[in-house]
């Protein structure tokens, strides 16, 4: 943000970065590889829903599309205790591809109707041995990826979210600054 | 390229680049009539009161930046909270994750106050000290407002720290003290000075009272000038930071019925716990204290933030270009 928008006071809403969500396949393979954890087939996307009949129509389109598409595909709608919207699509555990390609559907519908400002993170599940639990989360509007390894009531497996960070390291660009890691509880799939 | 329903208020921008141009001018016009009164008379050394009270405003002026947060947190009797201090604060700092994640903005310090107020304020210089800080009236089981519109008052609040109000509205005052200063400066030197030379040659004596009444005159229209121009100022960074929070959050009603809410339980609460908030005034969400019990047209250009009406106004506009068909 410049400084003339600073003194004006015209902060301009954050578009979100969409390209990066691909390199998600590669970190896949990383982390099957390196600690075990496998795709639930379970992706989300997480929007903050704006008021008004243009949100909405875009959401039942981005809703229509996805159902209709491919094979195993379905798709949920729940909103969580903060307001926000979570998309959830369930795909075969072995078509991570086709997941992160629905997910990225969605960002790019609701980016083209004019919301991109909206969209909050993308969240796929993993699980591993031991009911062992894992999200990667990317923040859109960082393009930055972090690990969130919820455990059970409202805690975090801080050394799980750690060793991931440094496996999947080389493939995603890691948020580096630990406190915008801020938990989704609850999140669909985990 | 993304599209972007975001559309700028040109108005508004270009009437706050006025008020500030216009402060800055009504700074510069006070220095140069004073520089061009005390030379002319020759009595006393301008440059020197000029030196020291631009001196004495600077100290003041970064002590207060500086220690923003520090007296706000005091005199509110906030306390800072981690997401572990309990359900309303891991609740609120839930809100605010969210929301500087939406508005890739470094997450501010959170802190709870206790007061049966509803309202809400940021203060601190950068983002490192920003502190955003909300009273129990609006978190607690009490409160009137659901979580939607406790969302958009923090989003309000999260832009003025990315406008970096507290910084713009205290380098504004800044202006208006040194006014003060100098004022006071030049009325002490003519006394004293002027005085004393009175004593001992009594040549030059007549010309003293009249620059005193001068000086006076011209530091008491800055003063007034400048404080019109600071709360016209205020009001237009409120307008700045409605729009900013419900282009964040997407839902400019939940801030305009919060608005509403807020303002109505404003007014409710008695007097004593009212005046003891006014000195934050102006970092508020609502403004808590009010001279006049109406609203009369005179008692708007002395407040800090715009009326009900021109936020509300502003708002519905907000959510008609939100609501247009792509």
């Amino acid at each position: 943000m410049g400084f003339l928008d600073t003194l004006l006071g015209r902060t301009k809403p954050a578009q979100p970065n969409l390209d990066q969500l691909f390199e998600l396949p590669t970190a896949a393979i990383t982390l099957e590889a390196g600690m075990n954890l496998v795709p639930t087939g379970i992706g989300s996307v997480c929007f903050r829903a704006a008021e008004g009949r243009a949100f909405s129509d875009i959401e039942s389109d981005v809703r229509e599309l996805l159902s209709m598409g491919t094979s195993t595909a379905s798709v949920e709608v729940t909103k969580d205790s903060y307001g926000f919207t979570w998309l959830t699509c369930q795909h075969s555990k072995d078509d991570f591809e086709a997941l992160v390609t629905d997910l990225h559907a969605v960002n790019s519908s609701l980016a083209d109707g004019g919301f991109g400002p909206q969209l909050l993170c993308t969240l796929v599940s993993f699980a591993g041995d031991s009911g062992r639990k894992l999200g990667i989360v990317y923040l859109y509007k960082r393009g930055t990826f972090y690990p969130f390894a919820p455990t059970s009531g409202e805690q975090r497996d801080n050394a799980l979210e750690l060793q991931v960070r440094g496996q999947v390291g080389a493939d995603l660009k890691i948020e580096p600054e630990l406190n915008r890691w801020f938990a989704v509880w609850g999140a669909p799939g985990l | 390229m993304a599209k972007t329903r975001y559309a700028p208020d040109r108005g508004l921008t270009a009437r706050m680049t006025l008020t500030m141009f216009l402060l800055g001018l009504v700074f510069v016009a006070f220095i140069t009539v004073l520089v061009l009164v005390l030379s002319a008379t020759g009595r006393v050394s301008g440059g020197a009161i000029i030196f020291f009270a631009v001196l004495l405003g600077l100290v003041l002026g970064v002590g207060s930046l500086f220690y923003s947060d520090k007296i706000a947190l005091s005199t509110s009797g906030a306390q800072l909270v981690t997401p572990q201090d309990g359900p309303e604060a891991a609740r609120l700092h839930g809100i605010v994750d969210r929301l500087c994640a939406l508005a890739n903005m470094p997450k501010p310090r959170v802190a709870i106050a206790p007061s049966p107020m509803q309202n809400a304020f940021a203060t601190g210089r950068n983002s490192k000290t920003a502190v955003l800080v909300v009273t129990t009236g609006l978190l607690g089981p009490r409160s009137n407002l659901d979580d939607g519109e406790l969302e958009a008052v923090l989003a309000h609040e999260l832009s003025h720290v990315a406008h970096k109000d507290v910084v713009v509205m205290t380098i504004a005052s800044f202006l208006g003290i040194i006014a003060g200063l100098l004022v006071r400066f030049a009325f002490y030197s003519e006394l004293f000075g002027g005085g004393g030379r009175g004593r001992g040659g009594n040549n030059n004596n007549g010309g003293a009272l009249p620059v005193i009444f001068i000086v006076l005159l011209v530091g008491i229209v800055t003063y007034a000038v400048s404080f019109l121009l600071i709360r016209l100022l205020s009001r237009y960074r409120e307008l700045a930071a409605d729009r900013s929070g419900a282009l964040l959050t997407g839902q400019p009603s939940k801030l305009a019925s919060a608005l509403q809410k807020v303002s109505g339980s404003m007014n409710a609460i008695p007097t004593k716990d009212l005046r003891s908030a006014e000195p934050l005034n102006a970092f508020y969400f609502v403004p808590a204290f009010k001279a006049g019990g109406k609203e009369v047209a005179l008692s708007n250009i002395f407040s800090t933030h715009p009326t009900l009406e021109r936020r509300l106004r502003q708002l519905s506009e907000i959510s008609d270009q939100l609501s247009k068909q792509a």
